[in-house]
């Protein structure tokens, strides 16, 4: 799960991570009263959506007077902002964090994230901050600090240092730079998070390291175990339908094709879009119904796909093994009789009772393509959409 | 032969009284699987499915000589129940369960780091040697005993395959469900190099999909290790977008890694018969094994 800047440095606060001091606004006003209460002369305002990239879209700005910061927080706030990472429909903002505007001496870049390969968390630092890490990584890879974690021991301090002095600082700034560093991975393992990242951290003029901005990603997971975080969902950030599907612990991503898919089980509904997109269609989604494929929960998978206004026709691929596929079928018919589906709907379903299972689709009083195979099901949901 | 499974194996269930493992369990057993006993803290002494149950995995270790587990318990306290396993001595264990955050499965795989306990998932099917024993939640009747050697990171696509193998008249030596998520503790590497030898497996088909580096890891072990037998690869996501999870908490294309295209075109210069759809895995190993 993702979470916005304002509440990952709520938890980088939590864990003693030094952060600006700043707060999170709603409208113009609360945010000109929060600039006031900091004090100072220069503040800075960041539209606060998921995605990153969010200063090339014109989301963050600095005010040299409290009549600019509620000028701009009023630019800022629900503005649709486009960045390279929300995609051409852009986010609609609805918060902004405003922040000391603080006099940068070094940009830096940190984060913890995870490893699979070494199955474990990996420190990752650079002394360039401010740009992305993969441009970073593709330029000049060997101006990148890894350094594995052991995760029963943990980041040691002599780790956090080496890297903070291999990132080229020195003396006190270096040590609180390590000391962030020790602090960023308790954020990582109290939190659960699958990335803590700061871009950048920075040396203040004063000779001061904070973390200027904060992205983190929550493993989902772990969530039973952080309801604090659970509060964080923003369902602003999320697809109406996929909030839709995740009420009835439905798997579902939209997106742009054409031919809705239904299947149980993650690796074959990826293969069933993959083999939609071999015989010239292309997918509307991803949807896992999950092993039972239960009356109930086709039904809600119906509805999620028939709000898709892209959607044209409809394949469902189910593997029953250990279910019967001629309950499937029954679930299936009995589905359609309480959701309205006009458009075609092919349905492929093999293993225990396949049989038995097509000749009830084939009885059924809704019209079904019934398909012999997966090849046969690609194709002919295909051959519908031409028609 | 077959690896990992067999007639002589004797399973313990860790949760064998629950829901989902008594279930399965009791699908396990009507395919001939030796289960000896079960273990759910606080009921030891009693019986379920005609099977004693004991309070610890050790016990089932000393009382009845179980050497694999197949673990069934909720995501909360799985790493625990995998620790306990391999600290009762097991040789094998098996995670069915699903949703066990990553950084319990760091830990867990950290302390197994001694190679004394070998583990396949979790989020997987399990592992079936066909007629002679499974340990999983994969349907039993569609597998055929043979001579295939079957690795793959999904559930119901790995069906498919198998499905595919057997209806062209190949059966399987052994498959090996090793499971959707980022920490896994087989992976296509580890399972090959047992796959290698054994002399009765004459090829191996892996299934992979989208997320890590682990297909890439094998295209390259089998590249430099001498592996003579044929391979037949499937990867599933194509037409999966960048940064979201599809489905698998594993299955993640992230920082342009993990893609499929980067997978296919690492086994294809490994020489690894590459399945462009997932319909023609069957027919795709029938012309492998022609040579």
């Amino acid at each position: 799960m993702k979470i916005h800047e304002y509440q990952a440095k709520e938890l980088f606060k939590r864990h003693g991570v030094p952060i600006p001091r700043g707060e999170v606004a709603s409208t113009p006003e609360e945010a000109r009263a929060i600039a006031e209460q900091l004090g100072g002369t220069k503040w800075v305002i960041k539209a606060q959506i998921h995605a990153g990239g969010r200063g090339k879209g014109g989301g963050v700005k600095l005010a040299d007077s409290l009549d600019e910061v509620t000028s701009k927080a009023q630019a800022i706030l629900g503005m649709t902002l486009i960045t390279p990472q929300t995609g051409p429909e852009g986010r609609v903002v609805k918060k902004v964090l405003v922040g000391e505007a603080i006099p940068i001496a070094q940009e830096l870049y940190a984060a913890i994230l995870f490893d699979r390969t070494q199955a474990c968390p990996i420190l990752i630092a650079s002394a360039a901050g401010g740009v992305e890490i993969e441009e970073v990584a593709k330029v000049s890879p060997e101006k990148i600090i890894r350094i594995p974690i052991d995760i029963r021991s943990g980041l040691q301090s002599y780790e956090a240092r080496k890297a903070a002095f291999d990132l080229g600082l020195s003396g006190k700034t270096a040590l609180k730079a390590a000391s962030l560093l020790s602090a960023l991975y308790q954020v990582y393992i109290r939190e659960d998070a699958s990335l803590v990242e700061v871009n950048p951290l920075i040396v203040t003029e004063s000779g001061e390291v904070l973390a200027l901005d904060a992205k983190m990603t929550i493993d989902d997971n772990a969530l039973y175990r952080h309801p604090d975080v659970v509060a964080y969902r923003d369902l602003d950030e999320e697809e109406p339908l996929e909030i839709e599907a995740s009420k009835f612990d439905l798997n579902y991503i939209k997106l742009d094709g054409n031919v809705g898919c239904m299947v149980n089980g993650a690796g074959l509904a990826m293969a069933t879009m993959d083999i939609i997109k071999l015989a010239g269609g292309d997918p509307a989604n991803f949807l896992d119904v999950g092993g039972g494929a239960s009356v109930e929960r086709v039904a809600a998978a119906f509805r999620i796909l028939m709000s898709d206004p892209n959607v044209k026709a409809v394949l469902i691929n189910i593997f029953g093994g250990i279910v019967r596929c001629d309950r499937v079928a029954g679930g299936v018919i009995q589905a359609l009789e309480q959701v309205k589906v006009d458009l075609p709907v092919v349905v492929r379903l093999e293993g225990t009772n396949a049989a038995e299972a097509a000749k009830m689709l084939e009885d059924a009083p809704i019209q079904f393509g019934v398909a012999r195979s997966l090849e046969d099901a690609a194709s002919m949901v295909t051959r519908a959409l031409k028609n | 032969m077959s690896i990992l499974l067999d007639e002589k194996s004797r399973v313990v269930v860790q949760g064998l009284t629950g829901k989902e493992g008594s279930f399965h369990a009791e699908q396990c057993l009507a395919y001939g699987t030796n289960i000896v006993a079960g273990v759910t803290p606080g009921k030891g002494g009693t019986t379920h499915l005609d099977r004693p149950i004991y309070d610890t995995v050790h016990q089932a270790v000393d009382k009845q000589g179980a050497d694999v587990s197949l673990i069934f318990v909720p995501a909360s306290v799985a790493a625990d129940a995998i620790l306990e396993a391999k600290d009762a001595g097991i040789r094998l264990a098996i995670v069915i369960t699903e949703g066990i955050p990553t950084l319990d499965m760091a830990r867990v795989h950290a302390g197994f780091q001694d190679g004394r306990c070998r583990w396949v998932g979790p989020n997987c099917p399990g592992v079936i040697s066909p007629g002679k024993a499974k340990a999983g939640i994969m349907p039993g009747f569609i597998h055929k005993q043979g001579s295939i050697g079957v690795i793959s990171r999904s559930g119901t696509l790995t069906y498919e395959a198998v499905k595919q193998l057997t209806d062209v008249g190949l059966g399987q030596s052994t498959c090996i469900g090793i499971g959707g998520d980022p920490v896994i503790g087989t992976r296509f590497v580890d399972a090959l190099a047992l796959f290698a030898k054994d002399p009765e497996t004459r090829a191996v088909v892996m299934i992979g999909e989208i997320g890590g580096e682990d297909e890439e890891n094998a295209a390259e072990w089998i590249r430099t290790s001498g592996f003579d037998k044929p391979v037949i690869g499937f990867i599933a996501g194509r037409t999966a977008p960048p940064g979201r999870r599809m489905g698998h908490a594993g299955a993640i294309i992230s920082g342009g890694k993990g893609t499929a295209a980067a997978k296919m075109e690492a086994m294809q210069a490994a020489g690894i018969h590459v399945c462009d759809s997932p319909a023609v895995i069957g027919s795709t190993t029938v012309r492998a094994l022609k040579g």
